[in-house]
């Protein structure tokens, strides 16, 4: 998923060719509940949380948004069949039941899964969740034309269909609604271990049947979450208030809120946005403080400071498909030369990053330790290897090719781009820097014609699985020629490698732990063909109000903002 | 013929003595070397451009610093001790790096670092070159192109001066900074190819032909007027009827005539210049990194303002005295050529 400042429609051909029936483990909740807790509970709840956002996240569809901005706050309002558990750490990649009331083994072969839909669940307008509004919410992803309906719920029976003609989908076949029994039955084209985090993100919302078959915009979409959106001005103010009809069915997938009311401005430069965390006027800004201001608020406003890893990496992207990094010493050059600590620095200094060489992130699954592009090669990156990059520049042939830098004209990310320029021109290339604007920075640089070579990336996860990093980022049929949703940005495509691919989505069906494995070997092969350079995988600050209490970060959507208290 | 008589006219109205034999260009310049104010400004300039030029020779002999290259990793030494460039926050929760602060010292560091490590006097001084070759060159070429728009338009007249006039009018209905910022940004990706003349992106001509280019109307207009005048003098009339060619009118009685008030124009348009390669720069569609110029420091240096101010206000400064140094000569200038306009603004 990327990430700030609009997640543009990815157009990931996440085709999964898993043929085997999947065996989903079951996570059952956990129990969050303690007496002590509930009743230090009542004593936090009420006031205002308020959080700052240099600009609206855009549409508040929560089947059509695609930012972290508002992911993050569709937690709090809407529900999915499953959910990610709302829990800090490692816990909140666990999907657990949300509007269902279990997290069913699928059968058939893997391809059905059954859902029993809970009893007494009501949208904030006072109407219960039914059968018939599940179907209609799966039927209205493709209406919308979400931008993950050709992508994530493609494998659904009907979908093919949908994606022809949105505007009269039925899913005819692929979610069945029984308002009798109620259930809701999904069948799938090949089965999808991935299925179950897919269902529990927010294009996979459960709104009312009768919600426009449109993008609603600024008009908020009745949910069941703890919260509704009472009123949104994309110029001025985005105000949550708590749903009247909400009752606690799962702490794990929908716990109660803290504050009476969640609010979110917009207009504040960043700088002004700190300024008044600091002074306590606002709780909590959505944007990363400005590199100058790290230092302050690390030091003067320490315990307000919250620092989390990701499961996310920073990278540069190497055109495979144009010179000079159609040549593999070329491209193995520059992961030599690149100094992680130098672009650590430029992020924040050592404590915001950790240097990598490889694709998926330290803790995710899949991943073990593997660095060739250091100066003692081995598990982990100690320091760059310039002789040695000269020495494959020199043998590439490559010295003295033109090569342009792209990046978004954010302060960071130019900067950033501004030093493998300087590494670049070190190396014997003529570079150039280009910044682009970040409005439009992802697809232009997605997109074949505009001949991109270079390219400064970030990705964070959409959920906890490697293919999610190595296949869709390099994976062959993630490369689309001449689209602005071709997300292989490297144009990478081997079939040796893409063949095992393959081979892990099909075994993750069967066994998570030997996909895993494979997924470590094709890490490895995909490091060492370098389509890419594994810069660092960063870590988040959250900077929040002196008041600001029980903070919670989730892996999965960052700060859960409802379970923090601000009294 | 024109010359000695524009020149008696300026010395009868302003009572000047006139010295035997003397050309107006020599009285212009004496009374030039007499404008104490817009001499201490040449001095000025002088030691601005001096110091510039010295860019290299600072780097390599003095700085020990390539302020091309990005030096995240770097130490200099401060007070005897060893120190990294960019150094990491201590105490708290570690978070943030903040490049040097200026040590004061030629040898190192003097005006501290910016974002990527590199020296930021260095960096002022070769930014200096560049913003004072942008600005210089964009006037010349504001100033020879607006000389011959001015001159055709207004000696020919009639559909030659509609025609010109009319092209001045839509360059001129532009804001002059939409206009440049518009031309850089189509330009900066794909440079600028009209036949034969071709520009890459991210060279310096660029920036240059842009500014060049939005300014003339600001120059030939006065132009054409003062033609339009000339046109109708007695001794254009006069070499008119001795049979003199047209082209020998132009270049021998008004060209001469003319040029004072491009000379006049001249500095200003040179401090115009900057400030607009400034502005271009500071929105990365001027001068492209690694090359620097003073806009791109400014730009540099924002990020920085709370912690590093000196790396944004240093080019600044630089800007102000250089800009507010080339207007007072200017007037100086404007003074000494048509002194009629120093008693008119009394």
């Amino acid at each position: 998923m990327r990430r700030l400042p609009t997640i543009l429609v990815v157009g990931v051909s996440v085709v999964l060719v898993a043929v085997a029936v999947g065996q989903v483990s079951s996570a059952a909740p956990t129990k969050r509940a303690a007496g002590d807790s509930v009743a230090r509970g009542q004593d936090h709840r009420g006031g205002t949380m308020k959080l700052l956002a240099k600009a609206a996240g855009g549409t508040l569809d929560p089947q059509v948004n695609y930012t972290l901005q508002y992911w993050n706050l569709f937690q709090e309002t809407y529900d999915g069949l499953l959910a990610f558990k709302k829990a800090g750490g490692d816990a909140a990649f666990d999907v657990v039941p949300d509007i269902a009331t279990s997290l069913p083994k699928p059968t058939n072969g893997g391809k059905t899964w059954v859902f029993k839909i809970r009893k007494g669940i009501k949208f904030s307008n006072g109407k219960t969740v039914t059968p018939t509004d599940v179907v209609a919410s799966f039927q209205r992803i493709f209406k919308v034309k979400s931008p993950t309906s050709g992508t994530f719920y493609a494998g659904i029976v009907g979908a093919d269909a949908c994606l022809k003609k949105p505007a009269t989908c039925t899913l005819k076949g692929g979610v069945i609604g029984n308002d009798k029994k109620g259930t809701v039955t999904i069948n799938l084209v090949a089965p999808d271990p991935e299925f179950k985090y897919r269902l529990a993100v927010p294009h996979a919302s459960i709104v009312p049947a009768n919600s426009p078959p449109r993008d609603a915009g600024t008009r908020p979409i009745p949910g069941t979450g703890a919260y509704y959106f009472a009123k949104y001005d994309p110029n001025k103010q985005l105000v949550m208030k708590r749903n009247p009809y909400f009752k606690v069915w799962s702490k794990d997938a929908q716990p109660d809120g803290y504050p009476d009311q969640i609010t979110q401005d917009f207009g504040l430069t960043v700088e002004a946005q700190i300024t008044a965390i600091e002074n306590g006027q606002y709780d909590w800004t959505l944007e990363a403080p400005p590199a100058d201001r790290l230092g302050e608020i690390g030091t003067k406003y320490a315990s307000q400071v919250h620092v989390e890893p990701l499961t996310a990496f920073w990278y540069l992207t190497l055109n495979t498909r144009m010179a000079p990094f159609t040549n593999l010493k070329a491209r193995q050059a520059l992961n030599y030369a690149i100094d992680r600590n130098a672009t650590i620095k430029i992020f924040g200094g050592a404590n915001l990053g950790t240097a990598s060489c490889q694709v998926l992130p330290a803790g995710f699954p899949g991943h073990v330790d593997y660095c060739p592009y250091t100066k003692n090669p081995g598990k982990k990156w100690s320091a760059p290897d310039m002789a040695k990059a000269r020495k494959l520049v020199k043998e590439s042939g490559t010295a003295g090719t033109s090569v342009s830098v792209y990046s978004p004209d954010d302060e960071v990310n130019k900067a950033m781009a501004v030093y493998v320029q300087s590494v670049l021109n070190q190396l014997g290339y003529k570079a150039k820097v280009k910044p682009i604007s970040g409005n439009i920075f992802f697809t232009y640089v997605q997109n074949t014609k505009n001949k991109v070579q270079v390219s400064i990336q970030q990705w964070y996860q959409d959920y906890p699985t490697a293919s999610d990093f190595l296949y869709i980022l390099f994976g062959c049929e993630s490369f689309h020629p001449g689209s602005d949703s071709s997300i292989n940005i490297a144009g990478f495509c081997n079939k040796k490698i893409n063949a095992q691919m393959h081979k892990a989505l099909k075994l993750a069906v069967t066994s998570e732990d030997a996909a895993n494995a494979l997924w470590s070997k094709i890490d490895r092969m995909v490091t060492d063909q370098a389509p890419m350079v594994t810069l660092f995988n960063p870590k988040h600050i959250d900077f929040v109000s002196k008041r600001v209490g029980n903070f919670t970060f989730s892996k999965q959507f960052y700060w859960l903002v409802d379970q923090s208290w601000v009294k | 013929m024109s010359e000695g008589l524009a020149a008696a006219e300026v010395a009868t109205h302003v009572g000047v003595p006139q010295s035997a034999g003397a050309s107006p260009w020599a009285l212009a310049r004496r009374r030039l070397l007499r404008n104490r104010i817009a001499m201490v400004m040449v001095g000025v300039l002088a030691l601005i451009l001096l110091l510039c030029l010295a860019a290299p020779l600072y780097a390599d002999h003095v700085a020990h610093t390539d302020p091309f290259s990005s030096n995240l990793d770097g130490t200099t030494v401060v007070n005897g001790k060893t120190v990294q460039v960019m150094q990491p926050t201590e105490g708290g929760l570690g978070l943030g790096v903040t490049p040097i602060g200026p040590t004061w010292d030629l040898h190192h560091y003097f005006l501290g670092a910016d974002n990527q490590g590199r020296d930021v006097a260095a960096r002022l001084l070769y930014g200096g070159r560049n913003s004072l070759l942008i600005g210089t060159a964009a006037a010349l070429l504001t100033c020879v192109i607006a000389t011959l728009v001015g001159l055709i338009a207004g000696f020919f007249g009639g559909i030659v001066d509609g025609v010109f006039s009319r092209l001045l009018d839509v360059v001129w209905a532009f804001p002059v900074y939409l206009l440049a910022i518009s031309l850089s940004t189509v330009l900066l990706s794909s440079g600028l190819s009209l036949g034969i003349f071709k520009l890459e992106s991210g060279t310096l001509l660029l920036p240059i032909v842009i500014i060049g280019i939005v300014y003339v109307p600001y120059v030939a207009r006065p132009v054409r007027g003062e033609v339009l005048s000339l046109r109708e003098r007695e001794f254009v009339e006069a070499a008119e009827g001795l049979g003199a060619s047209t082209w020998r009118i132009i270049r021998s009685d008004v060209l001469p005539n003319v040029i004072t008030v491009v000379i006049v124009l001249f500095p200003l348009m040179i401090a115009i210049d900057i400030l607009t390669e400034s502005a271009l720069s500071f929105l990365s569609i001027g001068v492209q990194p690694p090359d620097a110029s003073w806009g791109t420091i400014i730009q540099d240096g924002q990020g920085l303002l709370y912690t590093r101010p000196t790396v944004a206000l240093a080019p600044g400064i630089a800007i102000a005295i250089t800009v507010l140094a080339l207007n007072v000569l200017g007037d100086g200038v404007r003074d000494a050529l048509d002194p009629r306009a120093k008693l008119r603004s009394r």
